[in-house]
């Protein structure tokens, strides 16, 4: 095969992926964005910025330094600070350092991780509101906290963990508001002892926040962030109480969501996930998607995390192998297929203790910004929705720009279509999803022309 | 003008000087110009559709709301780049970009 294999994407899937696919003998080229490899949760700071795995990772540093060492000494062609912006059948567009250039492929791992997902909330445009996992990469990768004193909301298990990383390093956290009961937490309490050690590290983070005196505010119900040219304070409300919060940050994120852009475009199907209320490409057991050349790993076909993403990666590319006539070590596999089902089983317990908020979507006012790009308000998609009849993300998208700016539906989309479905009274799959659109992401116009 | 991050690990590298605006500012090897910019202000530009700043969001490439000039009025994402010794970096276009 004159074609290598491509993988897109450096993180822990991606990573571990190449790695088996180079140790086998094959050729593989290995694409990121980011400056090194480790993908959001294992990121690396730049050069200049590195500190000890163990001020970096916490309990993970063993895991992350594994996961950056991974490609040490194996014939990997590692393309980093490279976006493809564009995929067909068997071609990859690329901008990168190189300039552009198109390469060709035989088979492709898509490995493409995640984003926050976003719920819009008054106030969420303001300078010195961030994403959760924004607000971690400022501490993990940059040594720095994105305010003086930091109030994080939102809801998933990042939301302790960050919160707990903050305090950890010296930050001042003022308060957690959580929009998850704590009585979801305690019925989800059996099921996440699937993966006990991951669980006591979660009762651990919030151990930890209250030794430091944060307070963790369960259950809240509404919140909003008050301030112009900086922030001064956020205020909560949930059943029978209320309150407000002096800060000059805020951190706030509803879990995560796959960037599945280029599955869309290769034609892969999709599905919407229940579980998880995203669309999704989906893959077989053995992580093929229905375009028999792609294959899937990581939180980009489906958010559980890097432990998994680490398992499906290599789970991928021994399928991989074994699709394109090469030796597969069955029990490697089996140990791997039985990691993923014990982390599946942790997963459905963690979506239990932090439900999505849907309903924090209801109550927004007319003049709510959803898509930061263009500033769509609630009330001009609901104008769109009630006399225009959009009734699917693609009419709405055309008539409202929701979705159309640089992000490209990225901070925008979850919400909208949460909207869309609540004023139709329609399941959220009902309103189907925005079609992917190269380029991916915005690239240079000035770009140097093509070199391959 | 204070900035909207605080740095809290020590870093030993290299000073960076560059601007913001034409005013002098100053960076630490390893730092993105995000982190350079939001050490020293507030935020990074003017938001087009809201009446208050942008000051970057998402920190991982995404969101696109961390974009600033660079010395030859190309948008760059903040987050994304590093800072470089003598950057002249804009928080709007300028004539002189062309």
């Amino acid at each position: 095969m004159a074609e290598p294999i491509v993988v897109v994407g450096a993180g822990p899937a991606g990573v571990r992926a190449a790695a088996t696919l180079a140790k086998a003998g094959r050729s593989v080229v290995l694409i990121d964005e980011n400056l090194r490899v480790g993908g959001q949760i294992y990121r690396q700071p730049p050069p200049g910025a590195e500190r000890a795995p163990e001020a970096l990772y916490g309990f993970e540093a063993a895991k992350a330094v594994a996961v950056h060492r991974a490609l040490d000494g194996l014939a990997v062609d590692y393309r980093p600070e490279t976006l493809v912006w564009n995929a067909r059948e068997r071609v990859l567009d690329l901008s990168g350092p190189r300039g552009r250039e198109r390469l060709a492929f035989d088979r492709l791992i898509l490995a493409t991780g995640a984003t926050d997902r976003s719920i819009p909330f008054p106030g969420w445009t303001l300078p010195g509101v961030y994403s959760l996992g924004g607000s971690q990469i400022a501490l993990k990768a940059q040594g720095c906290a994105i305010g003086r004193r930091v109030v994080f909301a939102g809801t998933g298990p990042l939301l302790p963990l960050v919160a707990y990383q903050y305090a950890k390093a010296g930050a001042t956290v003022a308060a957690v508001l959580d929009t998850s009961p704590f009585a979801a937490k305690l019925k989800a309490a059996p099921g996440l002892l699937a993966l006990p050690k991951t669980f006591a590290k979660g009762l651990y983070y919030l151990a930890q926040l209250k030794r430091h005196g944060i307070r963790v505010i369960d259950g809240v119900e509404r919140f909003a962030v008050e301030g112009g040219s900086v922030i001064e304070a956020i205020r909560w409300e949930r059943p029978g109480e209320s309150g407000r919060i002096a800060c000059d940050a805020v951190g706030a994120g509803f879990g995560l969501r796959s960037e599945t852009q280029l599955a869309d475009l290769l034609g892969c199907g999709f599905a919407f996930d229940d579980l998880t209320r995203q669309w999704l490409p989906t893959k077989d057991a053995e992580g093929r998607a229905s375009e028999r050349h792609i294959y899937l790993a990581g939180d980009g076909a489906g958010i559980a995390g890097a432990d998994a993403a680490e398992l499906a990666g290599e789970r991928v590319a021994w399928t991989l192998l074994g699709d394109t006539g090469g030796a597969v070590d069955a029990a490697r596999v089996a140990t791997l297929d039985a990691g993923l089902a014990r982390i599946a089983r942790f997963r459905r317990a963690i979506e239990a203790a932090y439900p999505f908020p849907t309903a924090l979507h209801d109550g927004l006012a007319d003049e709510q910004i959803v898509c930061r790009c263009e500033g769509v308000t609630v009330g001009t998609l609901k104008y769109q929705v009630e006399r225009r009849e959009a009734s699917e993300m693609n009419r709405l998208k055309a008539f409202s720009r929701l979705g159309m700016g640089r992000c490209q539906g990225r901070m925008c989309a979850s919400a909208g279509a949460e909207l869309l479905a609540h004023w139709r009274g329609a399941a959220p799959d009902a309103v189907g999803r925005l079609r992917g659109q190269a380029p991916v992401k915005p690239v240079p116009v000035a770009d140097p022309v093509e070199v391959a | 003008m204070t900035g909207q991050f605080i740095r809290l690990a020590a870093r030993d590298g290299v000073e960076i000087r560059f601007t913001i605006d034409g005013a002098p500012a100053t960076a630490r090897a390893g730092d993105t110009v995000l982190t350079a910019v939001l050490l020293n202000r507030p935020s990074v530009g003017a938001s087009e559709f809201t009446p208050h700043d942008r000051a970057g969001f998402c920190l991982m490439g995404a969101c696109q709301a961390c974009w600033i000039y660079d010395a030859e009025g190309a948008r760059r994402r903040g987050c994304m780049t590093l800072i470089e010794p003598g950057m002249a970096l804009f928080t709007k276009w300028v004539p002189s970009h062309g």
